[in-house]
């Protein structure tokens, strides 16, 4: 009997998360029930990047996209849209029309997709990353056996060139120009290393693309074998990473069985093996040389560059490090050719780029857009815009390296060198949306607390330095700070910046610079008036209770130190005195009477 | 892997089994499945027109069921959409005439003239 209808369950972390596998597991049971087993297929892939709407189900051919599935809801969903062809509203994804009424939109319709253009997501939310045949039907190891048969490892250098592919890991490295000063080397053992230590707060994106799509991955580093002339590779992937480690093992060990892996692929001379190694997850092991020691057994730490990798890596071998999203993109670039490939994205930066966009934003997940695209497009029109009506205040890309760009910034198409321009830089794609309620020293604070936890030690300007800038920050933060200290913060950050041993260090300061260029009035207002002007910094803030208050009484109830009193249905009145600054209160008040200044 | 033969074997294969995962252009077909067109036989008429698709290899033409849409008395029903968006109803379709449907008017463009709802409503 012909399958009928295929229903796709997100199988991505997030998803996973609230009980995704049980949602597929009910399916089932319920197309059993009805049954219907023989004609529906159910079916777990990787992340559909609209994380916001998960856990998300996915039905074809009539591509309604469910949000927010519950296990309650799927024996509807079987007996009415799978059996009766009634598609359940109250749980297919709407959204407004002109008119302001809640439309059914289909998936490929939905609004966050329109703007995209998946090239290294292609395959997750599409298929089963369980199934290596899947991934065959959807052109996988083609651009392998393209690779194999027709061109000699000067000519793929030469295609990933010509395409402008740069590394998606942060600094924008050509690829084909890396990739070609490995070839040089005339000795018999290389590695090829994928770098999977995505480690910036609030990224996924190399995660989504090991449990969507391993073999994209696994396809990629054989044909960067073949064009270095490595016969061993690696993916080292951090142990954080459970279902990206399970799945990328069992893809390997398909790929082996398939004779895609291993001795004479495709019956050539070409051989290559294939394993992953895991890191125990710490930041700095995301820097290639670091990542190397990490493999070797050593304590992860980095070391001078040069030598680099490509002339003496691994073992003191000649390596090439790709992190998983440049390596995602290589086999479509051989399939597709290297115009086809530049003429997407902007005149120095080709391609696409993929960004887990999070913080104040309606819309959080995973995305990815041709380079070019701009600022406000990602926030307002894919991302769906800042929640509750706030104003947009900043926008923070590249994780702890990068910076905060703000509202004037927004029509700046990103690319590599815009976003270095401004002080700001692509990173792996973390992106952080803040809007008012933000404060912009509390967030320096933040990612510095981070780099501070996440140095290794090694050089003293990391090390030593960037814990002084953040003794400096929370200085600020307590109302304690002069002006001298802003100074002082900025000849640290540029100090750092310039003698700091690996690109953690060097970049480390960068949240500081950024915010202190941008929203020096901030910082003015902490340290001159001593007042948080987002209401964020605890030593700064007040909480008062405004005549919004019904006297209800529920703040009262809800406050863990008793510094709240009134009367029923009178305005409730707090002790500063009393005050701990929990928050408890604000959190509780259904009317907003309570606030901080 | 030996060959790339092999592979685009795999390819074929797999291509055919995702493909209700693809992007279509092609013909519509609806197959009315309320209370009513279940009890007239509607969900044989629906997996004959689906092996029928399968059969013929018609990879740009989407099957998928609908609510009742008011004409029980002819049920089953089953709707055609031609790829210029002109909408066709056949109503009394029995697994046999739904091929029919399928081999004539999806496949060859050629209405089955007889079997239209309006025929029937004179």
């Amino acid at each position: 009997m012909a399958i009928r209808t295929e229903i796709i369950v997100c199988g991505g972390t997030g998803c996973m998360s609230s009980n995704s596998q049980d949602i597929k597991n009910e399916f089932e049971k319920q197309l059993k029930a009805l049954k219907l087993d023989k004609e529906v297929n159910v079916i777990m892939s990787g992340c559909f990047g609209l994380c916001e709407k998960g856990p998300v189900v996915v039905v074809y051919p009539d591509t309604i996209f469910y949000a927010h599935m519950t296990v309650g809801d799927v024996e509807e969903i079987c007996r009415e849209h799978i059996l009766k062809g009634r598609v359940v509203e109250r749980k297919a994804y709407k959204e407004a029309t002109e008119d302001d009424v809640m439309k059914i939109k289909k998936f490929r319709e939905i609004n966050f997709y329109a703007k995209q253009k998946r090239m290294a997501l292609r395959n997750c939310g599409m298929i089963n990353p369980f199934d290596i045949k899947e991934a065959i039907g959807h052109d996988g190891y083609k651009a392998l056996g393209k690779v194999l048969t027709e061109m000699t490892p000067q000519e793929v250098i030469d295609v990933i060139s010509k395409s402008g592919l740069r590394g998606r890991g942060g600094a924008g490295f050509p690829t084909g120009l890396k990739w070609s000063l490995a070839a040089k080397n005339d000795v018999k053992q290389k590695y090829m290393i994928c770098n999977a230590d995505e480690g910036d707060p609030g990224a996924f994106m190399d995660r989504a693309v090991l449990e969507g799509d391993p073999h994209s991955v696994i396809e990629a580093m054989a044909i960067a074998g073949y064009a270095i002339g490595a016969s061993q590779g690696y993916v080292y992937v951090r142990a954080e990473y459970p279902l990206a480690v399970e799945r990328l093992n069992f893809a390997i060990k398909q790929a082996y069985e398939y004779g895609l892996l291993g001795k004479h692929i495709f019956g050539t001379k070409f051989s290559f093996d294939l394993e992953a190694r895991l890191g125990a997850g710490a930041f700095v092991c995301g820097e290639e040389t670091a990542l190397m020691a990490s493999i070797e057994g050593e304590r992860g730490m980095p070391r001078n560059k040069p030598p680099f990798p490509a002339n003496c890596g691994l073992w003191q071998k000649p390596t090439i490090i790709n992190n998983v999203e440049t390596l995602a993109n290589v086999p479509q670039i051989i399939l597709n050719g290297a115009e086809w490939f530049a003429s997407i994205g902007t005149e120095k930066s080709k391609g696409t780029k993929v960004f887990a966009l999070g913080g104040k934003i309606n819309n959080t997940g995973l995305l990815e857009i041709p380079m070019g695209t701009t600022l406000r497009e990602v926030i307002y029109e894919i991302g769906g815009g800042i929640p509750k009506g706030k104003q947009f205040k900043a926008v923070q890309t590249g994780g702890p390296s990068g910076g905060c760009l703000t509202a004037k910034h927004l029509d700046t198409p990103i690319d590599y060198d815009n976003l270095t321009a401004l002080g700001s830089m692509m990173g792996s794609g973390g992106m952080i949306v803040m809007d008012e309620d933000n404060c912009m020293v509390d967030v320096a604070r933040f990612f510095l607390e981070f780099t501070v936890d996440e140095s290794c030690g090694k050089c003293t300007p990391c090390r030593e330095g960037t814990r002084r800038m953040l003794e400096i920050l929370e200085k600020i933060t307590k109302g304690k700070g002069e002006m001298e200290d802003l100074e002082e913060l900025r000849d640290l950050a540029n100090t750092i910046k310039d003698s700091a041993l690996c690109g953690l260090g060097q970049t480390a300061p960068n949240p500081v610079l950024s915010t202190l260029n941008n929203f020096y009035d901030e910082y003015v207002a902490h340290v001159k008036d001593k007042v948080c002007p987002a209401g964020v910094c605890k030593a700064l803030i007040k909480y008062y209770i405004t005549d919004a208050c019904k006297g209800c009484g529920l703040c009262k109830r809800n406050c863990p130190a008793q510094a709240i009193s009134g009367e029923l249905k009178q305005q409730h009145h707090i002790d500063t005195t009393k005050c701990i600054k929990c928050g408890a209160c604000k959190a509780s008040c259904k009317f907003g009477a309570i606030i901080t200044k | 892997m030996k060959s790339l033969a092999e592979l685009e074997k795999i390819r074929n294969e797999e291509k055919k089994k995702m493909n209700l995962r693809d992007i279509k252009h092609g013909y519509q077909i609806v197959v009315g499945m309320g209370t009513c067109g279940i009890n007239a036989g509607a969900r044989d008429v629906l997996m004959a027109i689906v092996d029928e698709v399968d059969k013929k290899d018609l990879r740009d033409v989407t099957v998928t069921i609908s609510g009742c849409i008011g004409e029980c008395e002819y049920e089953p029903v089953v709707k055609v959409i031609d790829t210029k968006g002109k909408e066709f109803i056949y109503g009394k379709v029995t697994a046999e005439t739904g091929k029919k449907i399928v081999d004539e008017h999806v496949m060859n463009n050629k209405v089955v003239q007889d079997m239209l709802l309006e025929k029937y409503k004179g």
